[in-house]
């Protein structure tokens, strides 16, 4: 029994006595390999928490400053003076993500039940990749067609017209800019329908066969089928994925900073420019030369931090108990 | 004969569950033992004890003695990648790596813990194939994707595979049940012959098999050992009424 | 009958909604694919590959230099995110316990929520403050941040789908488990990995968010992982915004460029996977 290769003597022949264990160069190779990969997923703990702390602790000089209310609900923004207020900004990035969250919704989810329930199989899927891979379009792409295409025609054409027509209510009062809160929004709902339809189209195909059948047998249509078995059953996974869709228009960055307009104001028109946390944090951060402005920016970046955990965490959690096995492919 | 393996009042836990409850038996050296029972028994669980794969398994908790050659393979200080090296097994499903040729295969063994030289690891490949009857028909073929086989010349590479590191025992789980009669047979002719080298421990479902392939039965119900002994007497003669029940079909 | 006539109605009223929402989303997407093509087509030529961005207001040049440090940025930012993730999501499916796993996952998903621009003021703050400047090292930290998540995520779930029988095979063989966990579990496990890693730099390839206070941009040649660095989407990001419309047909090139490039890489990806599926 020669054995062939250099751990031979691990191999104990037939009829020898003393047996020898060798333990120490295997379980230490084990012990190794397991310790690299332990620290490896707990480094992104670690992350998550560095993250946080960072965050926190290069705030800490404005929330000495003005404290956490005094911040938020302070509106006037001069860098120059020292006066350091957010609420331009956190008005700026919750109203243009609720308003593109209301339309991508319908839209949305009105297209994954189209791919899912009514194309065939075969166009359905093509659709959805079709979907899939515009979500993958960047950002800052979506922003250069914004800038370039969008807004030319919303200031030439669609804020005129909406200004001519509706200048009586608050929404459309104010001169034709093109950039501007409209211009955000749209953009928004372009960039979060891809994600919300993607993962609403996951949650739709998890939905039993036997759920729609029952409904089939009881002679429903189509569409009371859709009604009584498929939105009941996958409401909370497409709760869970506009949320997610949610977190990502709050976060988004590079397109909203390119067609806002950057003027932090406090206003429900939708023609006037406005601003966002993400924008203020893309403009300012690199330039800023006092402490207390890196602080500001930092304090908007902890906000918009907290904002993006409480949304993402009530998404997963609304997603996970859909898919239940936490392997879940649904990713954004 | 000389036992090769004993075990010694093993119990085995899954959490909450007893799978095994205090078996203490022998396995003779080069003979071959059968291990059977109904489904649930608990002779798969004994079986993959000998060689300590449920070390990988949570919540397995395996108390008692397995003596090999005169040592408890449980005891502290016991590597078990040693041990599953002297303690080789074959599965239920040939599990060939499906990306590996035939010839990688077979060497895997050697490969997988680092480098072999070529002309040895040649020879081995021969060897070991020829040992289960095998060279013959995948001679011209080495290089081809293991996965191409049938599953009876599957199941006879995992052997091979299992015999290249040379090891003293052989465990077997249902090596048959996913093959058909013919594959079968070809297997339990290459059983007979292993056992001149090394020591079988089958464990199978079928009493049939256990009767012709195996010199020492072991019937387990319930996670309990009930009986074990020369195959030919505990067929035609069981002691216990539960074996007796099941080898003539009236359970299980 | 008349109730049966209404249901149906609404049937097909309710279908033609869907259709019209499914036309709505289309066609806005397809509008940002035309013009990118469009644009982007009549823009790049060799000397976008091969010349860096000329002066304000002059024709001419090009993104190479943009190129260059976005391959940088992306190489480094996979040398320090992969490893992470790989091995991360190894031990979530070969050592974990449940609740632990459970946790570490759960905090892969939220931080690939975090907005990329707040990883861009992490890297800032570790790396850019201590070192005194911008630098292509902090851009590729923040980029590695937003990688990890996805390679994790991705990687676990391939290697879920390895049988256990193999693993077993390799262990009842004498090999150690960490043996078998790279040469057998990880192997067989590759094409997916391998579709994970390609996602993630497709991902990472068109951040621009986080590379706008570390890796800061430059006007000139630089590979110096100290230095700032250029990259692409800050390029497209500084032309789109400029007034000069050779700029802007600089922007649009790089856009086009850029889309390419990730739509290979997702064809790329998904042939992998794929062809995993089949084997």
């Amino acid at each position: 029994m020669s054995g062939g290769w250099d751990t031979t003597e691990e191999f104990v022949k037939p009829g020898q006595e003393a047996h020898q264990w060798k333990i120490e160069k295997r379980a230490s190779g084990d012990f190794l390999f397991k310790g690299v990969t332990v620290f490896f997923a707990f480094s992104i703990l670690a992350i998550l928490a560095l993250v946080a702390m960072e965050m926190y602790v290069e705030s800490l000089p404005i929330i000495h400053k003005f404290g956490w209310w005094g911040f938020v609900k302070g509106s006037d923004w001069d860098p120059v003076n020292g006066s350091f207020g957010a609420l331009p900004y956190i008005w700026g990035s919750v109203y243009s993500s609720i308003l593109a969250l209301l339309f991508a919704t319908p839209l949305s989810v009105g297209t994954a039940l189209f791919i899912t329930e009514i194309l065939p199989h075969r166009v359905g899927g093509l659709v959805a990749s079709l979907v899939e891979l515009l979500a993958a379009i960047p950002s800052v792409i979506y922003g250069l067609w914004g800038i370039l295409v969008m807004v030319p025609w919303l200031q030439k054409t669609v804020e005129p017209f909406l200004i001519d027509h509706f200048g009586s209510l608050p929404f459309f009062q104010g001169a034709p800019y093109g950039v501007g809160m409209l211009a955000a929004v749209l953009i928004l709902m372009i960039m979060t329908v891809p994600i919300i339809t993607s993962i609403s189209k996951e949650v739709l195909l998890a939905v039993p066969q036997s759920q729609k059948e029952a409904a089939i047998a009881l002679g429903a249509t189509r569409w009371e089928m859709i009604r009584m078995s498929v939105l009941p059953y996958g409401k909370s996974g497409i709760l869970g994925a506009v949320i997610l869709g949610l977190g990502r228009a709050i976060g988004e960055t590079m397109a909203v900073t390119m067609v806002i307009g950057n003027t932090p104001q406090l206003s429900l028109s939708l023609v006037n420019p406005a601003y966002t946390m993400p924008s203020v944090i893309a403009n300012e951060f690199a330039e800023a030369t006092s402490k207390l402005h890196t602080a500001a920016l930092m304090e908007i970046g902890l906000i918009l931090l907290g904002v993006t955990l409480i949304v993402n965490i009530l998404a997963r959690l609304l997603l996970w108990s859909v898919s239940r096995n936490e392997k879940g492919g649904i990713r954004q | 004969m000389n036992a090769k393996v004993q075990l010694e009042n093993l119990n085995v836990h899954f959490g909450k569950a007893h799978a095994v409850k205090g078996a203490s038996m022998e396995f003779p050296e080069n003979s071959v033992t059968a291990i059977i029972g109904p489904s649930g028994c608990g002779k798969s669980t004994v079986l993959r004890s000998i060689n300590r794969m449920h070390d990988l398994t949570p919540g397995a908790q395996v108390t008692g003695k397995i003596v090999l050659d005169g040592r408890d393979i449980y005891e502290k200080g016991c590597d078990p990648v040693a041990i599953r090296r002297r303690i080789g097994m074959v599965f239920q499903k040939p599990n060939p790596f499906p990306a590996m040729s035939i010839y990688d295969n077979v060497i895997a063994g050697y490969k997988l813990n680092g480098r072999v030289k070529r002309a040895e690891a040649d020879e081995i490949v021969e060897s070991s194939l020829r040992r289960v009857a095998l060279w013959d028909e995948v001679k011209d073929r080495l290089k081809s994707a293991a996965t191409n086989l049938s599953g009876g010349q599957q199941q006879r590479l995992c052997i091979a595979r299992t015999v290249a590191v040379k090891p003293e025992v052989i465990l077997m789980d249902e090596p048959c049940s996913a093959l058909d009669p013919i594959a079968t047979l070809k297997i339990e002719e290459l059983i007979e012959e292993l056992k001149e080298q090394y020591t079988v421990i089958i464990v199978t479902h079928n009493m049939q098999q256990a009767a012709r392939v195996s010199d020492t039965t072991a019937f387990f119900y319930l996670g309990e050992l009930v009986e074990y002994g020369d195959t030919k007497k505990l067929f035609t003669n069981p002691e216990q009424k539960q074996t007796e029940d099941y080898i003539t079909g009236r359970f299980g | 009958m008349k109730g049966l006539i209404l249901r149906h109605l609404k049937n097909h009223g309710m279908t033609l909604l869907m259709c019209l929402a499914t036309l709505t989303v289309l066609l806005p997407l397809g509008l940002v694919f035309a013009y990118i093509v469009k644009m982007g087509f009549s823009s790049v030529n060799a000397d976008f590959f091969t010349k860096i961005p000329p002066p304000p207001g002059e024709a001419g040049g090009g993104m190479a230099n943009g190129m260059v440090g976005s391959a940088l940025l992306i190489f480094c930012a996979s040398a320090l995110g992969i490893p992470v993730g790989v091995f991360g999501a190894v031990y979530l499916s070969e050592y974990g316990g449940s609740r632990i796993s459970t946790v570490i996952r759960f905090a892969a998903d939220v931080l690939s929520g975090v907005p990329s621009i707040i990883t861009g003021l992490v890297a800032y703050t570790l790396l850019v403050v201590p070192m005194k400047g911008f630098s292509a090292l902090a851009g590729a930290f923040a980029l590695s941040l937003i990688m990890i998540p996805i390679v994790l995520r991705t990687t676990e779930e391939q290697l879920k789908l390895v049988p256990n029988s193999l693993r077993e095979a390799s262990l009842a063989l004498g090999v150690p488990l960490w043996r078998t966990t790279l040469k057998v579990t990880l192997r067989s496990a590759l094409m997916g990995v391998t579709t994970g890693v390609l996602l993630a730099i497709a991902r990472i390839a068109g951040e621009t968010a986080p590379l706008l206070f570390t890796a800061l941009g430059n006007q000139f040649w630089s590979h110096k992982l100290t230095e700032p660095i250029a990259a692409m989407p800050l390029q497209i990001f500084n032309f789109a915004i400029s007034p000069y419309d050779d700029w802007h047909r600089l922007a649009w090139a790089g856009a086009l460029v850029l889309v390419v490039m990730m739509f290979t890489l997702s064809l790329a990806a998904r042939s992998f996977g794929a062809r995993k599926k089949h084997s």
